[in-house]
């Protein structure tokens, strides 16, 4: 009601203005009979979203809540970066409170020169700003289990890009002096369980991030405040966050998230270990599971790719339960290991159909099908899990799993 | 004098002079208290020692809350059985059917347990608490001690069940 009292009365100022000043003198006489103008909220200094604006993460609930995972809320997104505030997030001891003055990086072990860094120190040194995805290796495990995950969120949200800004890894091993036979990177982290990953030399002396930065500010407490490995491509469990500790050695020290979790056991009892690298996926964020369609006509149906080889080459998309696929629509620029935004028009002509999108990455790699997958690894592997998502859109326009 | 500048020369080489010059020496007390991280073959454990007996006493105290009276799990994971189901339909990974390193078990117990107040056992009552928890799987008898010397010669069941990451194992591989 007192939007349009407004709007009308935005709709007669205007009319004064193209008449002119001399109409101005009774703009008194509109206003008199309408609301007055409210002013708005002051300036801050520190932004909000607006309080409309409902997306958030979903927590699974866990015993202790100080363990677990938060999901990123892709059917919300727009674009290709993940706000900070709506990053997935994976702890295992809670988010240590950490004052940066007091925070120290130690290079040891197989050095010519152990050296203790101070964050500031670190910022004054070149860096290097990379968008990149994140993803939890064990993103998508829901959907090993026979009735695969509702909406994508809970199915697929264990991964969200951000732009970080950090100094390469190679350049603060160089100052430390790595010495000949060092073949392995111990990184730990400062939260209260103390994580640890090993890393291969080759790898840290390639393109990992040693960052402080995301998208524009300091990284959140939640992703590592003040230091945390970013690996490009690999499995968000070895970007190892609140980072206080890289030891040189020359040996994988076969940390429990290395061996009792993050390996992936196959159908013979045997489990792969090292499993790092995130292959190429995609799925469809708009129509997704739980949202509804309000009838029929033309959409954009959207979603995102992504692949931790690389750019994303092509996205097709199936309307038909995957008989037939058409190319899908590439937001540019296409950077590597980054979210690839696709969209195609679609109308709906309110009959059920059957979508899902398949990735192509710059290697050649195709995203395979779950049943591809399962054929393979069986269904007890629990991470890595990259497999083409089927939402049902169903006549009424409700969008739900497969199984539904 | 001549054969010192010659071994300072050869050192400085050695030494990928750094750039930045960035940071001041780590000291070892520094480096200490960042506290033990356990290789496989033993490197980093602390001195100490802990007998199966001593480890029931302290699993009950630390332990047994969270994990359960017979480490059947309850807020915290199940730790004991799960021997020969990894092939099957319902594999249970414990300590005792998949971990492929005893040091391993020391090192997460040392630095993430107990869970609300990691860091609190000491070097002595980690080893009693692993050898317990070996002990309980069938690894390791009753009465074998653990330290740093016999702790990374337990042979672990699931030692060599892992393999290498034959990745990219699904998915057609050839550009369309």
């Amino acid at each position: 009601m007192k939007d349009s009292k407004r709007s009308s009365r935005r709709q007669l100022l205007r009319v004064g203005a193209a008449v002119g000043g001399g109409l101005l003198a009774r703009r008194g006489a509109f206003a008199q009979q309408d609301a007055p103008g409210q002013l708005g909220i002051p300036l801050g200094p520190y932004g909000e979203r607006s309080p409309y604006e409902k997306a958030v993460r979903w927590r699974r609930d866990t015993k202790t809540p100080e363990t677990g995972s938060s999901f990123t809320p892709l059917q919300d997104s727009v674009g290709t970066l993940t706000p900070s505030s709506l990053h997935y997030e994976r702890h295992h001891a809670g988010i240590p409170t950490i004052d940066p003055a007091q925070h120290r990086l130690v290079i040891h072990g197989m050095v010519n020169r152990p050296i203790s860094l101070t964050v500031d120190e670190i910022r004054h040194l070149p860096s290097v700003t990379r968008t990149l995805v994140l993803e939890c290796g064990g993103n998508s495990g829901s959907e090993w289990a026979a009735k695969t995950g509702p909406d994508v969120q809970r199915s697929y949200g264990l991964v969200s890009c951000s732009e970080w800004t950090g100094v390469p890894l190679s350049l603060l091993l160089n100052e430390a002096g790595v010495r000949p036979g060092a073949s392995w990177v111990i990184a730990e982290g400062a939260d209260a369980c103390r994580m640890e990953r090993s890393i291969p030399i080759a790898k840290a002396m390639d393109d990992i991030l040693l960052a402080y930065g995301q998208n524009g500010e300091a990284i959140r407490p939640a992703q590592g405040y003040p230091l945390r490995l970013i690996i490009p491509g690999w499995e968000g469990n070895a970007n190892v966050k609140w980072l206080h500790s890289l030891k040189l050695t020359d040996q994988a020290y076969m940390a429990r998230d290395e061996t009792a979790k993050y390996t992936d056991l196959m159908p013979d009892g045997m489990a792969r270990i090292f499993t790092y690298q995130m292959e190429a996926k995609s799925v469809i964020t708009f129509p997704s599971g739980g949202e509804t369609l309000p009838g029929s006509g033309l959409y954009e149906l959207t979603g995102l790719a992504w692949s931790g080889r690389g750019r994303i080459d092509r996205v097709d998309i199936t309307l038909d339960g995957g008989r037939s696929w058409v190319k899908a629509q590439l937001q540019e620029p296409r950077l590597p290991i980054a979210f690839t935004r696709f969209r195609l028009p679609w109308r709906f002509d309110g009959r059920e159909a059957v979508i899902a999108s398949r990735a192509v990455d710059e290697t050649g790699y195709v995203q395979p099908t779950r049943e591809d997958l399962i054929a393979v690894r069986g269904t007890n592997s629990a991470y890595h899990f990259n497999g083409i998502k089927f939402w049902k859109v169903q006549a009424d326009g409700t969008v739900t799993n497969v199984e539904a | 004098m001549w054969k010192l500048s010659l071994i300072i020369f050869a050192g400085a080489i050695a030494a990928q002079s750094p750039k930045y010059g960035v940071g001041r020496p780590a000291t070892p007390e520094q480096i200490r208290n960042l506290g033990s991280a356990i290789a496989p073959d033993g490197t980093g454990l602390p001195e100490g020692s802990g007998t199966v007996a001593a480890g029931r006493t302290v699993y009950a105290a630390r332990c047994a809350k969270c994990h359960g009276e017979k480490a059947e799990g309850g807020i915290g994971p199940v730790l004991v059985g799960g021997q020969g189901t990894l092939s099957t339909a319902k594999p249970l990974k414990t300590v005792g059917s998949f971990w492929p390193y005893a040091t391993t078990v020391w090192d997460y117990t040392n630095r993430a347990m107990p869970f609300d107040q990691p860091g609190l056992l000491k070097p002595s009552e980690v080893y009693a608490v692993v050898a317990y928890i070996l002990n309980i799987n069938g690894i390791i008898g009753t009465d074998q001690v653990m330290d740093a010397k016999s702790l990374p010669k337990v042979k672990m069941p699931n030692r060599n069940g892992f393999v290498a990451d034959p990745r990219p194992d699904v998915g057609d591989k050839t550009r369309h």
